[in-house]
């Protein structure tokens, strides 16, 4: 009942005077610019490009559409009618990222800009044709501001409804600006194929069943009476009709501008040292947190934005276990600069702009500290933050459990305060060992010999036979260190990667105790003896 | 009278150097061994099968700890503590096994690492010692006795319990493998499946009698336990080659897996030994 009652007030309510901005092919756009690709290359429409997800193409470039590549393609496929084709993976974050600075150019020139999808934005018509003289003069002056951003080939559709200004931006042809005339959404969708109903709610079904039906264009599904198409094909059907037939009344909604806290320190002439620079940010990293607080937020999470004078940009994601304080953000940004290494204090080029961006903020309520303060925990934060500010961000780690075969693979490390991504612990790992497992796994393995009693290299074949039984063993890999072998299992080889001539790795595991009852883990690959881990 | 040759006595002990000297370190040791670091030390909660071993039968906190060349001992010593809550922290060692330390049941989610720590060695274990209640570290080769110092006095001061991989001249106790036999591993079958270790820890000084132990370190099922008597401990080794046997089904498996092996390697040849081993 309730939805009949949502189609019906669309059907009574007018279709609202809509502007469709569209910027062709967004997601190759934005993926090509992140990728590092030339733009005008991408605009001149001679570079083959692809953008997935999931295996299937979501997108492609001009060039690539011109060979016959198709929105939801296998990349196979692809490839194969374009084989100069490249591809990105589709990353919804850059897209819409990159689609930002379109939406805030809008923004500056008329209210109330709704993001239909990245790539394609709408706006009530009425406003700005009243201040820019008529329609056409305010796509006009919209299309010059989003060609001062470098967004040089949009399209603005004007029409009554979304649905037909969208088809209006979309529609082939030269022209930049098409405005269907007040009252004449109707017969301008009426030529179209039903199949741009597409995307709409249960327009899978519809769209064949229609085809079936024998009705093909937009204007054959309009002329059938409302009432008729409501009870053969429900709410959605109704719907769709009434998109169909220019009287769509979807309102335009317009976001609601997101409140950027960020904190942006410029250094004119650019500073080439580390201590300069977090000098130079420490007030504005506490007015930054200042301002949080003023808003009882706590930020847990901040992008640091390092633009050099080369014009080099070095973003980064820093997560907090807590929450910010200004000499956090500080460290987070002594910590960028110095990139993993603790003692450098000079910089290859000097810094001429710092930006930090708070990407998540918490109430503050939900982090206040107790009556009697929060214990052990806040404590032991506050020391590993003091520690790695003397050994750095990626000196004090946590770990987790996770997938692999030899030992040292199955341990995830994350630098304290990050978040820890451990997979595959659960899988059964065939050929990884039984417990107990070894205490001392050795970082970099050492090199080792084993040796058969009369003091030869033990093998191994291709097929796992061993040459001789191992009897001597020397800790340093020392032929003069031999020391003979209590007790010894294996050969356990592992074949990883197979399929991949590069990362093939055939490797032979063997347990050994040496004379001492210290026992070893080994692994034999290409004819050389590692060890890989002890049991001490 | 009988005080005057009491006089000449001590006169001729005093006079005689040698003995005196012996006397004299006896004593010494004596009085280190009766003083404590602290009157009242809390103790910290300790894994069960170490109890014998250490003096006064538990950890105690704010004192130090050494473990000559086994990070399983030093895993035996944290396991009581992390099983408490507490948290700890393990410095300068990047070889810590931190699967082997889960299976012990040290809580990773509790477990700050520093694998290098490079000339900070002093300041990075001292700043950990004042956030974690157990601070485990491999100290570098030359460390000053003003650092022992220093440091030893932070533990103390933040009651946190530091041991030590290593040598550690204020140590409350040492604790070394002095015997280790594994079982379940043959000559090219079966594989390590638990270890039975004579530990023998020595007190503050060095100088008491050692006390000594037999453990598991660790049995099969990655605990540590002290070994039941002597027949007791011939019966749970069979049984380990028992499970080696399953072990070495498993490994098999691995083997189909990868796709890899006919009957050729050692393993399979074992698995009919160890049957007949299990049977007899």
């Amino acid at each position: 009942m309730a939805r009949g009652r949502r189609a019906g007030a669309a059907g009574r309510s007018t279709p609202v005077r809509s502007m469709v901005v569209w910027c062709p092919d967004w997601p190759v756009v934005a993926m090509a610019r992140a990728e590092g690709v030339a733009e005008d290359a991408v605009l001149a429409a001679d570079e083959f490009l692809a953008v997935i997800e999931k295996g299937l193409v979501y997108a492609c470039s001009a060039a690539a559409r011109a060979d016959g590549v198709r929105r939801g393609l296998r990349i196979r496929e692809a490839q194969a009618r374009s084989p100069r084709l490249r591809v990105f993976e589709l990353d919804t974050a850059v897209v819409n990222r990159a689609f930002e600075p379109v939406i805030m150019a809008l923004e500056e020139l008329s209210p109330g800009v709704q993001v239909v999808r990245p790539g394609t934005c709408a706006l009530r018509a009425r406003g700005p044709a009243r201040f820019y003289g008529d329609e056409e003069g305010a796509a006009v002056a919209f299309l010059a501001r989003l060609a001062e951003i470098g967004v040089t080939d949009a399209r603005i559709g004007i029409a009554d409804g979304l649905f037909a200004a969208d088809h209006a931006a979309r529609l082939p042809g030269r022209e930049l600006v098409r405005i269907v005339p007040p009252g004449g959404s109707g017969d301008f969708l009426a030529p179209l194929p039903v199949g741009f109903l597409g995307g709409l709610e249960g327009a899978d079904e519809l769209i064949p069943l229609l085809g079936r039906l024998g009705i093909h264009s937009l204007g054959e599904f309009a002329r059938l009476p409302l009432e008729d198409v409501q009870s053969r094909f429900g709410d959605d059907g109704a719907r769709a009709h009434l998109k169909a037939s220019g009287r769509d009344g979807q309102p335009v909604v317009p976001r609601i501008p997101p409140e950027v806290r960020e904190s942006v320190s410029e250094f004119e002439p650019p500073l080439d040292r580390i201590d300069q620079v977090t000098f130079g940010i420490r007030a504005a990293a506490d007015l930054f947190v200042q301002r949080l607080s003023e808003s009882r937020l706590v930020c847990t999470g901040i992008r640091v934005e390092l633009t050099s004078e080369r014009g080099q940009v070095r973003e980064r994601s820093w997560l907090h276990p807590r929450w910010f304080s200004s000499s956090d953000v500080v460290d987070r940004v002594r910590w960028q600069l110095q990139g993993g290494d603790a003692i450098e204090t000079a910089l290859e080029s000097g810094i001429s702009r710092v930006r930090v961006i708070a990407e998540a903020v918490d109430a503050s309520a939900k982090h206040e500290t107790g009556l009697w303060g929060s214990g052990s925990e806040e404590r032991v934060h506050h020391g590993m933050a003091r520690l790695q500010s003397m050994v750095g961000h990626e000196g004090v780690l946590t770990a987790t459990i996770g997938g692999g075969r030899a030992p040292g693979e199955r341990i995830r490390f994350a630098p304290w305060g990050d978040r820890v991504e451990a997979s595959g612990a659960g899988a059964p790992w065939p050929g990884s060992l039984p417990p107990p497992l070894p205490s001392t796994v050795f970082e970099q393995p050492r090199v080792v010999q084993v040796a058969t009693a009369e003091g030869e290299p033990v093998e191994v074949s291709a097929r796992g036979e061993l040459s001789a039984a191992p009897a001597l063993f020397s800790e340093t890999g020392a032929l003069h260190d031999l020391r003979p072998l209590s007790a010894w299992a294996g050969p356990w080889p592992t074949e990883e990667r197979w399929w991949d001539a590069t990362a093939h790795r055939r490797v032979d595991r063997f347990q050994v105790v040496d004379d001492c009852g210290g026992a070893w883990l080994l692994a034999l690959e290409n004819h050389r003896w590692r060890a890989e881990a002890r049991y001490d | 009278m009988f005080e005057y040759e009491g006089m000449t006595d001590a006169a001729l002990s005093i006079s005689s150097p040698a003995p005196a000297g012996d006397e004299i370190r006896a004593l010494r040791s004596r009085i280190q061994q009766m003083q404590a670091t602290k009157l009242d030390s809390r103790s910290v909660r300790t894994h069960p099968a170490l109890e014998s071993l250490l003096p006064g039968g538990t950890l105690k906190a704010g004192s130090a700890y050494s473990v000559e060349r086994s990070t399983a001992l030093v895993m035996a010593l944290m396991a009581g503590p992390s099983a408490d809550g507490v948290w700890c922290g393990v410095v300068g060692m990047p070889d810590f096994g931190l699967e082997a330390a889960a299976g012990f049941g040290i809580d990773l989610a509790r477990l700050a690492l520093v694998p290098h720590p490079g000339d900070e060695w002093l300041t990075v274990t001292a700043a950990m010692a004042d956030v974690v209640g157990v601070v485990v570290t491999v100290p570098p080769k030359r460390v000053p006795d003003s650092a022992v110092a220093r440091l030893q006095a932070r533990i103390r001061q933040r009651e946190a319990l530091l041991i030590v991989l290593g040598e550690w001249p204020q140590s409350e106790a040492t604790l070394r493998i002095t015997e280790s036999r594994w079982t379940g591993i043959g000559s090219g079958h079966g594989y390590l499946a638990g270890r039975q270790a004579v530990v023998s820890a020595t007190a503050r000084g060095g100088l008491g009698r050692p006390r000594r132990a037999r453990l598991w370190l660790p049995d099969g099922d990655e605990l540590f336990r002290p070994v039941e008597g002597q027949v007791g401990a011939g019966q749970v080794g069979a049984g380990q080659l028992g499970s080696g046997q399953l072990g070495s089904g498993q490994l098999g498996t691995g083997q189909l897996g990868t796709g890899q092996l006919g009957g050729g390697s050692g393993l399979e040849r074992a698995r009919p030994r160890i049957l007949h081993e299990v049977a007899s």
